[in-house]
């Protein structure tokens, strides 16, 4: 593990002395594998009491994690014979929202989703995770294709949110984002929406109008990050802290407002500490809801997918 | 008849906001910043007689400007907001809303209704920038998805009229899906086969812009309005650039293809009445 967030000082620590324990264990004759062992117990001991009580910023900091899984991640541990497909045929492709189709648990699905970089060099290319209109086209393409096949369609949403850019304006960011959302709706697939990482305002929502609504349980989702929150209200991005407290972003508030079905657990310590495990919880969870709603014909995904979204909003009358 | 109307009561009840005209005999225009005598802007419709810059007017003068005089009807008056997050920045979210119903005589930032366009009837959604930046919220997407849903039932053309800075940060998750439920209902109006015309007015960014507001059959701009999806000082902050001239400006956006058409505010009225002649034409033409 190589970056470790600033709340984690107790775990880093802890974590270094097992490992310089492990290494002078190897060499030696004397036997550390009992200290070993309780470092290790009393470590996921810190893990879990650490990540049971993170505040919404902490929570952020988790959700940003350099190394968290992302769309590519998953599609490697959930999926066989993925293929990508590219380009919105208007203008480009964005490498920033990664599309295609692949078998999940034996069924041929469309994929689509956010995608990040690790290096610099990557980052550039995924531009941060960061779409332009042309990433949501393509992600409308495919979705269309996956209606015109009958595959389901599962998207994974990771973005601290559209690009804020002027090729972004000219070519008509909003009216991509508007157009899909009304597309989505509509469309005659199932469609099971995993929120993974940072659900960043319309950038993630624009690929994120489903049947399911599944969110990991240190993803946050808000209408503008917590930074942008804070500049704005608080004329202070310092404040970025007490903003993500205030909008409520977190998988469990999501769920209490009635956004999302499922809170989706994560390997202890966060998914970025065991990718794979974090892949195969996800995966069980997409199987189930995706089983329930391939038993369904369209009109009635259509009708019940119309009421779930009708149904979203706090008001008195 | 609109001309009398801006005689008698020439100032919204909206005091506050920068964009208004102040009271005196002569007002500065925000654009090209001459100073303009007040009746000449007022008998304009809130038009610099000077460069044509569009005022930002009230709710309730739009309608005015817009329908056909006693045909409106509200619809969805009572629908009030709710601080579900119990949302607190320098101020309470409820004090907020409580400062900006009194400053706008307004509930939420929309008024909805029904009402005749030179004889054409309408279902009408018209947003007040004065009321917290004219944002929305569930109150917001709850009434112009009820509007969209009455269009669709009775087949009336739809028209929303947009002035927002976007999805209301105060109720946040609950603002952003509204886009969803809004896109989600203007999907079956679609369906329906029933005309949206939407017509933007400055501001119309944000959430706003990028749910309903450009999906309409014909989307209208009034001139020089700002519409986008990222505000201009995100953007410059992010590209360390100035933005060009002209930029996320209405005739910008004709230009790239995403407005049908930038229309003068004394002939918006006009404009509508010959797209709903047009789309009542139609629909009886394909009847037969
Ligand atoms: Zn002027």
């Amino acid at each position: 593990m190589s970056a470790y967030l600033s709340f984690e000082k107790h775990i880093r620590e802890l974590e270094n002395k097992i490992s310089e324990l492990k290494t002078i264990g190897q060499g030696s004759q004397v036997d550390l594998e009992e200290d070993v062992r309780k470092l290790q117990k009393k470590l996921k001991r810190l893990l879990r009491d650490t990540y049971a009580n993170l505040s919404p910023w902490q929570r952020v900091q988790v959700a940003r994690h350099p190394m968290r899984p992302y769309t590519l991640d998953y599609i490697r541990e959930m999926t066989t014979d993925f293929v990508e497909l590219r380009g919105d045929r208007r203008f480009a492709d964005d490498k920033a929202i990664i599309a295609g189709m692949a078998r999940f648990e034996g069924m041929t699905v469309a994929i689509i989703g956010h995608q990040k970089g690790r290096t610099t060099k990557e980052n550039i290319e995924r531009n941060f995770g960061m779409p332009h209109p042309e990433g949501y086209r393509k992600a409308l393409r495919i979705m269309k294709l996956a209606e015109k096949f009958g595959f389901p369609v599962l998207t994974f949403v990771d973005t601290p949110g559209a690009f804020p850019g002027i090729g972004a304006e000219e070519r008509g960011q909003a009216e991509a984002i508007g157009h899909n959302l009304y597309e989505m709706s509509i469309l005659k697939v199932p469609i099971v929406v995993s929120i993974t990482g940072e659900g960043g305002s319309g950038g993630a929502l624009g690929i994120s109008i489903g049947d399911r609504l599944l969110m990991q349980e240190n993803a946050v989702y808000a209408v503008i990050s917590p930074e942008g929150c804070a500049s704005i209200l608080w004329r202070d991005t310092e404040k970025a802290p007490v903003a993500a407290e205030a909008m409520r972003l977190t998988a469990q508030h999501l769920f209490e407002l009635g956004v999302i079905d499922e809170i989706v657990k994560e390997p202890l310590g966060g998914a970025h500490r065991d990718p794979k495990r974090a892949a195969s919880i996800l995966r069980r969870a997409i199987r189930r809801h995706l089983s329930e709603l391939m038993k369904k014909d369209p009109d009635q995904l259509i009708e019940e997918r119309h009421k779930k979204w009708r149904a979203m909003g706090v008001f008195g009358e | 008849m609109v001309r009398l109307w801006f005689k008698k009561r020439p100032f919204s009840k909206v005091k506050d906001s920068k964009q208004r005209v102040p009271r005196g005999l002569w007002v500065k225009c925000e654009n090209c910043k001459e100073m303009v005598y007040k009746e000449e802007v007022e008998r304009n419709l809130k038009v610099c007689p000077k460069c044509n810059y569009h005022f930002r007017i009230s709710a309730k003068e739009r309608i005015e400007l817009l329908v056909d005089k006693g045909s409106f009807k509200e619809r969805d008056a009572s629908i009030s907001p709710k601080d579900p997050l119990k949302f607190k920045d320098s101020k309470r979210y409820m004090d907020r809303l409580k400062e900006a119903q009194r400053k706008t005589g307004m509930k939420d930032a929309v008024i909805c209704g029904t009402a005749s366009i030179g004889g054409y009837p309408v279902e009408l959604v018209v947003f007040e920038f004065g009321f917290l930046g004219g944002s929305m919220g569930s109150v917001v997407g709850e009434k112009v998805t009820r509007a969209v849903e009455r269009a669709c039932e009775s087949g009336t053309p739809l028209i929303i009229v947009s002035s927002s800075g976007g999805a209301r940060m105060q109720e946040s998750i609950l603002s952003l899906v509204q886009m969803g439920k809004t896109c989600a209902a203007l999907a079956r109006l679609s369906e329906a086969k029933v005309p949206y015309i939407s017509v933007l007015t400055d501001p119309t960014t944000g959430g706003v812009s990028a749910s309903f507001a450009l999906l309409g059959d014909v989307v209208i701009s009034e001139p020089k309005a700002l519409i986008g999806f990222a505000g201009p000082r995100v953007i410059e902050q992010t590209i360390r650039q100035q933005l060009p001239q002209g930029f996320q400006r209405a005739e910008f956006l004709m230009e790239h293809g995403f407005v049908d058409m930038v229309v003068d505010r004394k002939v918006l009225r006009e404009t509508l009445r010959r797209l709903l002649s047009l789309f009542e034409n139609g629909r009886r033409a394909w009847a037969l």
